[in-house]
């Protein structure tokens, strides 16, 4: 025990000092009794009264919290952390057609935003256009309609795209979008070897969580680990997908959870393009993740620095990484939708901070904050400008950001991180006895222990043994917002009549051979000769629309729905 | 409660919306209150539910969104629900509706709409009070 933090006569008297002091507070207590039965985190996982050294002193210190930029990388993935520059302020926006959300981008970047995510609406998410008769009453609502590559083209009109990164949350289509996304820019004059961003692109948590659900498990993956290795050989500045626990912890998941399910998702993505034949050094330091920035403080950032401890190790020992870039967990964060009220909306303003604040300590390399009015609806622009001003706020403002990892050592933050990846390594080698995470889906496992996590919130909620202010304790009537945003109707007759103007003026028979190509590769086994990618650029070069393109994908792969479990 | 053993509801989730966790935690919820439940899952049309409604002789049919597309729908629900000779089935819904469509919606016919933050207990209390078995009507 060599490196021990503490030395062996210390601990003893804390451990004699810290008896004493307990049998004070017992008694104390005794007299004014608790405020709760038990305290736990927002989470339920029981947290004690006070820490010390006796609950961190097996910890050596070098394994466990280290240097930033340092294996296991517990605290920073890179040496500088935010003294060298800030994490990128990445706003989540999408609405209405790409010329609304291409103004959009560019008022958040006029006012200090640093990178751009597209929120594509539910149509675009599940892979049909606007004119699908499943798309009606839904085109732009919950973000932009994007059906072709003149969209594409509108939608980033007068960004540098070789200098802002772009992040699309997309996962079916993933592939289809992003091809739209490299066509676009080449057409604009950059280079595919110079564009930076990030496509969602994760699968497995649509079937945990998000639901948008297009193809079966297997196929998905297939197209994943596509894009993945096209991405490698192709695309070196982008992160092929962003692995995430966002919606998995929306959908009601506990924070170990989030952290247990997202992390094996990676596992399952790093095999299977281990299965394709790249070595894990050529293609893991483009693998990113996303996490949920929920309203429990501490948990949130135990939770976090966790997070690239497991993966630094999971890389190291389970994928034999030698490239420290393979080993490092770089995420984006997300303030959690699921904690913001529709009751007394503007407090939301102060549970974006104190989760903002959380992620910044957690050491996130990206962030959006929500905005308050978006428990109603996608943001308004006043409301996103808030959510931004938050972020510059605890950026320049607060001083949080002098120190690097500012939280490690302490005692609480030490313990909760260690507990957080105990926990998660249980489920984890859970996943492994069920036969990995596909095996665990089609049993419904992740998706049950998250819908009986999301009960059990519910059910506190309503004992009154978690508090939501505004909802179980000084609850109060929802007012009116002056700022929610509307959604034209008429947006969808436009849209749909756009796409069909573009559609005639393509050339056919370069669109059908560059479609048989894209079957051909789709059909044949899964190599570098029947990767998607070339012939999806090549399609929507030529006109195809992403419907054209996921129907090929249905076609072929065939289509999973939703089991309904409950 | 004498009628809860014999209520038989449909949840129901129309559009492409997979916000599904308010949906999950009411049906069960209306399980452990006794009803009947049956869960469409994600990315129901309109048509697939009014037809589950009918062939599962449903009494309630409880529609949950939260993707702004309510406004097309929960009408058109409705609409089929007559077309089909089947308008003695209720119809309720939950989600994030802007105050504005509020009026519209139960104007055309949803008899009540729960909104974040309605509680568990309110929700299978109204049932009990406001829905009568179809047979017994």
């Amino acid at each position: 025990m060599g490196k021990q933090i503490i030395s062996e006569s210390a601990l003893d008297r804390i451990e004699k000092e810290h008896a004493e002091w307990l049998e004070e507070y017992r008694k104390a207590l005794a007299k004014v009794p608790k405020r709760l039965e038990r305290f736990s985190t927002v989470s339920d996982l029981e947290v004690n009264q006070l820490y010390t050294p006796l609950d961190t002193q097996r910890r050596d210190f070098f394994e466990q919290i280290g240097f930033p930029g340092k294996y296991p990388y517990t605290r920073g993935v890179q040496s500088t952390m935010y003294r060298g520059r800030h994490w990128t302020m990445r706003m989540f926006a999408g609405m209405g057609n790409a010329d609304d959300t291409n103004k959009r981008f560019h008022y958040l970047i006029n006012h200090g935003e640093t990178g751009l995510s597209t929120a594509f609406d539910f149509p675009t998410l599940m892979g049909y256009d606007s004119a699908s008769p499943l798309a009606r009453g839904e085109c732009g609502k919950c973000g932009v309609a994007i059906d072709t590559l003149d969209d594409m083209g509108r939608l980033f009109a007068n960004i540098n795209l070789e200098e802002v990164t772009t992040s699309m949350t997309i996962n079916p289509p993933a592939s289809v979008l992003w091809a739209m996304y490299i066509a676009n820019a080449e057409r604009q004059g950059f280079s595919r070897k110079k564009l930076g961003g990030t496509i969602q692109n994760d699968c497995l948590k649509e079937f945990i969580a998000q639901k948008t659900l297009m193809l079966p498990p297997e196929a998905s993956l297939r197209l994943v680990t596509d894009t993945v290795e096209f991405g490698t050989k192709e695309v070196p500045r982008w992160n092929t997908i962003s692995i995430s626990g966002y919606h998995i912890r929306e959908a009601g998941a506990t924070a170990v959870q989030e952290l247990a399910f997202t992390i094996y998702d990676g596992i399952t993505y790093v095999e299977e393009a281990i299965k394709r034949g790249l070595k894990v050094d050529d293609f893991a330091a483009r693998l990113s993740f996303f996490w949920n920035s929920h309203i429990d403080f501490f948990e949130e950032i135990a939770k976090m620095r966790a997070s690239r401890r497991m993966w630094a190790r999971i890389m190291k020992e389970r994928f034999g990484a030698k490239n420290p870039k393979s080993m490092l967990m770089r995420f984006h964060t997300q303030t959690a939708g699921c904690s913001l009220t529709a009751q007394e909306p503007y407090n939301n303003v102060v549970r974006t901070t104190t989760e903002a604040l959380a992620a910044v300590l957690g050491g996130t390399q990206s962030l959006h904050t929500n905005s308050l009015d978006e428990v109603y609806m996608i943001p308004s622009e006043q409301a996103a400008l808030i959510a931004l001003r938050t972020q510059q706020i605890i950026a320049e403002e607060t001083g949080v950001t002098n120190v690097i990892d500012p939280l490690g050592g302490s005692y609480f933050v030490e313990a909760l991180t260690d507990k957080m990846e105990q926990e998660a390594m249980a489920y984890i080698r859970k996943l492994d006895e069920l036969g990995g995470m596909v095996a665990a889906i089609e049993r419904d496992y992740p998706q049950m222990e998250i819908a009986d996590a999301a009960f059990h919130f519910q059910k506190q909620v309503e004992a009154g043994d978690k508090t939501v202010i505004g909802v179980n304790k000084y609850a109060s009537d929802r007012p009116e917002l002056e700022f929610v945003l509307k959604i034209d109707d008429q947006i969808e007759r436009e849209q749909i009549e756009r796409t069909e103007r573009f559609k005639e003026k393509r050339d056919k028979v370069g669109f059908q051979k560059a479609m048989d190509e894209l079957v051909r590769r789709c059909e044949g086994p899964p190599c570098w000769n029947n990767n998607v990618m070339p012939a999806l650029i090549e399609a929507v070069r030529a006109g195809a629309t992403e419907q054209e393109c996921c129907d090929l994908y249905r076609n072929v792969f065939g289509t999973y729905t939703d089991p309904g479990s409950f | 409660m004498a009628n809860a053993r014999n209520l038989r509801i449909l949840v129901a989730k129309p559009g492409l919306d997979g916000h599904d966790r308010g949906a999950r935690i009411v049906a069960r919820a209306f399980r452990d209150a006794g009803f009947e439940v049956i869960y469409t899952g994600c990315h129901q049309t309109p048509e697939q539910i009014v037809s589950t409604a009918i062939q599962e002789d449903v009494d309630l049919i409880g529609l949950s969104i939260l993707s702004g597309a309510h406004r097309y729908s929960f009408p058109r629900v409705l609409e089929l629900l007559r077309e089909n000779n089947a308008e003695d089935i209720s119809v309720i819904g939950g989600g994030i509706f802007p105050l504005e469509d509020i009026p519209v919606l139960k104007e055309a016919g949803i008899k009540e709409l729960f909104e974040p933050g309605a509680k568990l207990s309110d929700i299978i209390e109204w049932v009990g009070k406001n829905i009568i078995p179809r047979r017994e009507a």
